[in-house]
């Protein structure tokens, strides 16, 4: 088995006319992750995916799955499996019917793997019925279904919990747990963060095209041993030169009435008797939770960061202009 | 959502599927679809109902029509006189229903980013359509002759056929050259196929590709009748839909025939490859 990593990609760029969808993306997914790959509608998250499936030639660049180029050979999908945007079927056949034909096209042994493929995603009471009358969510399970078959070791899927039900989202969450409790790599293209941020160990962020952000979950929610607090004194104009004076303590900005800045916790810590020695008495000291909804509109709306911190992980500057884009 | 069975594995495994696969697989999924039966139901019908008419016809004693002492000699004219009307419009329409729709329905139902990323490459996908397509073509015809064989035998009889240059051939004769007749004709009309499949790749509509067939098919018989163009003639895709005439001649003609091979294979031939290029080609940006 190849040592190299399930996803590797490298400069991807993919262009229609004067349109960049993809302006040069490099990601690597190891193995074992649960990858989040985020971004706004028309990010260029779809048609990357695209291009790590095959399905369509970068301008530039590589993608590499497990060493292997699937642009050069089908073989390269070897242990791949997943969808993009609908999973979709031949809706004049039965589900079970679609799972036979794809198992075919799979080869090996794949078919003996219908029926378990047809329980983990609850669909073996109604596998005879034709794809036309399922529903959105059924169409989505029997796409999972259809990856199963493939007894994937890396997973690729393009907003799986789309159009599903509270409780078929939760279902899908766990289903995505377990998977990768069993092993595969998962990367995760979604909208919904909250599902992300429950599911994924890692995540990237994309603006117009390019990648704004890599990094681990928990970098996000650690804010990289910094945090930002939100002070309120008696005396805020005295507070602030206590501030910019304290070793440790990023320059203070004021937000809604409030000093904003960045520190470590033992400088926070140490603030709090500064601040009562200069006589500013505190009225409120809270630190703010970074959230990933938080990085990412961040990183997707071009604001500002309070206390201007980095966020924590892999960043690159958005794009001076944003690129026109194509989902 | 239970436990899956999915377990981490080597995926690496001999066994792949081919383009038998897809082949076997694109017959079944053709006995799902209405088209299919929509054009075996129209080749094996039309010779129903022309049978039908010839015994009306004759029960009213309204006198001859074209090819009607021919018709009324032996059953065994039916399929070839079925063959002289239906040549150009009705057998390019059946096959295009399925040539025009295999590649363009999956576009349209979004499937081929589902099969491209299998385990098969492309080229095994495109050959096994392409193989589907001609089949249904070859299964079109032969169940037209053999519906028009048999319903004409059972109006006329199982007689002797008179051929063209005015010789009589003996029934298990004759019957074997409507056959072989048949199977001239599947010439010109695989070269129709080629075309529905170019035009199925490249529009990505099922519609377009299949009326787009049966048009570029009345096109070159239109330009055959143009004045001036007469040279052409041979040369056209149009005149290949008779050279089988060549087979019911005493001694039998093989230049119509020998010239629709290779005419036929200048039409179908780059109309293929070109389909294989977009096929390969494309990007599955969509569905």
């Amino acid at each position: 088995m190849s040592d190299a990593p399930p996803i590797e990609v490298r400069g991807l760029v993919k262009r229609y006319g004067a349109l960049t969808a993809v302006a040069g993306v490099d990601l690597t997914v190891h193995r074992g992750d649960v990858y989040g790959y985020l971004g706004p509608n028309g990010a260029g998250k779809t048609t990357s995916l695209r291009m790590m499936l095959g399905l369509i030639r970068p301008d530039e660049g590589s993608v590499r799955l497990f060493g292997s180029d699937p642009q050069l050979s089908v073989e390269a999908l070897d242990g791949v499996a997943g969808f993009v945007e609908a999973p979709a079927f031949y809706p004049y056949m039965s589900g079970r019917r679609n799972l036979e034909l794809l198992a075919a096209y799979d080869g090996a042994d794949a078919t003996s793997r219908i029926d378990s493929a047809l329980r983990a995603v609850e669909l073996e009471g109604r596998d005879a019925d034709r794809v036309g009358g399922y529903s959105h969510g059924m169409r989505q399970r029997l796409g999972i279904a259809a990856a199963l078959l493939r007894n994937p070791r890396l997973l690729l899927l393009d907003e799986p919990a789309t159009g599903l039900d509270p409780a078929g989202m939760r279902d899908m969450r766990m289903l995505i747990r377990r998977l990768a409790g069993e092993g595969i790599t998962v990367l995760l293209s979604s909208h919904l963060l909250g599902e992300v941020e429950e599911v994924c160990n890692r995540v990237a962020i994309v603006r117009g095209g390019r990648l704004v952000y890599e990094g681990e979950i928990d970098a996000i929610s650690r804010g990289a041993g910094r945090i930002v607090y939100r002070l309120a004194t008696t005396d805020d104009e005295r507070a602030r030169r206590v501030l910019e004076a304290q070793p440790g303590i990023g320059s203070p900005t004021v937000e809604h009435g409030k000093l904003v800045f960045t520190a470590d916790e033992a400088s926070a810590a140490e603030l709090s008797r500064s601040l009562v020695e200069a006589g500013a008495l505190i009225r409120e000291l809270a630190p703010q939770t970074v959230t990933l909804e938080d990085l990412f509109f961040e990183l997707t709306e071009g604001e500002q960061r309070a206390g201007g911190q980095d966020p924590p992980g892999t960043v690159e500057p958005p794009p001076p202009a944003p690129a026109q884009v194509a989902g | 959502m239970s436990a899956t069975a999915a377990s981490v594995a080597a995926p690496r495994d001999v066994r792949r599927p081919g383009v038998a696969t897809v082949y076997r697989w694109e017959l079944t999924k053709l006995r799902y679809q209405r088209r299919t039966y929509l054009g075996l139901g129209a080749a094996a019908l039309v010779p129903i109902l022309f049978t039908l008419a010839i015994h009306f016809h004759h029960g009213r004693r309204r006198g001859d029509f074209a090819f009607s002492n021919y018709l009324s000699r032996s059953g065994l004219a039916e399929p070839l006189v079925i063959l002289l009307f239906g040549a150009i419009w009705m057998f390019p329409l059946i096959v295009a229903l399925v040539a025009g729709d295999i590649f363009a329905s999956e576009d349209q139902n979004g499937t081929l980013k589902t099969i491209f990323t299998r385990s098969l490459e492309r080229h095994q996908i495109f050959a096994g359509k392409t193989l589907v397509a001609l089949t249904y073509a070859v299964v079109a015809i032969l169940l037209d002759g053999t519906v028009a064989v048999v319903a004409g035998s059972l109006q006329s009889g199982f007689n002797s056929l008179q051929s063209l240059s005015g010789t009589i051939v003996s029934a298990p004769k004759g019957l074997e050259l409507v056959y072989v007749s048949l199977l001239i004709y599947l010439i010109p009309i695989a070269a129709i196929v080629c075309i529905g499949l170019l035009l199925s790749t490249v529009t990505r509509n099922s519609a377009a590709a299949v009326v787009g067939t049966l048009m570029i098919s009345l096109l070159i018989q239109l330009i055959g009748i143009l004045p001036g163009l007469s040279g052409l003639t041979p040369y056209l895709l149009s005149t290949q839909f008779n050279a089988w005439q060549g087979l019911l001649r005493t001694p039998i003609d093989w230049i119509p025939i020998v010239r629709a091979a290779w005419v036929c294979a200048l039409y179908g031939v780059p109309a293929l490859f070109a389909a294989l290029v977009v096929f390969l080609r494309r990007d599955v940006a969509g569905g």
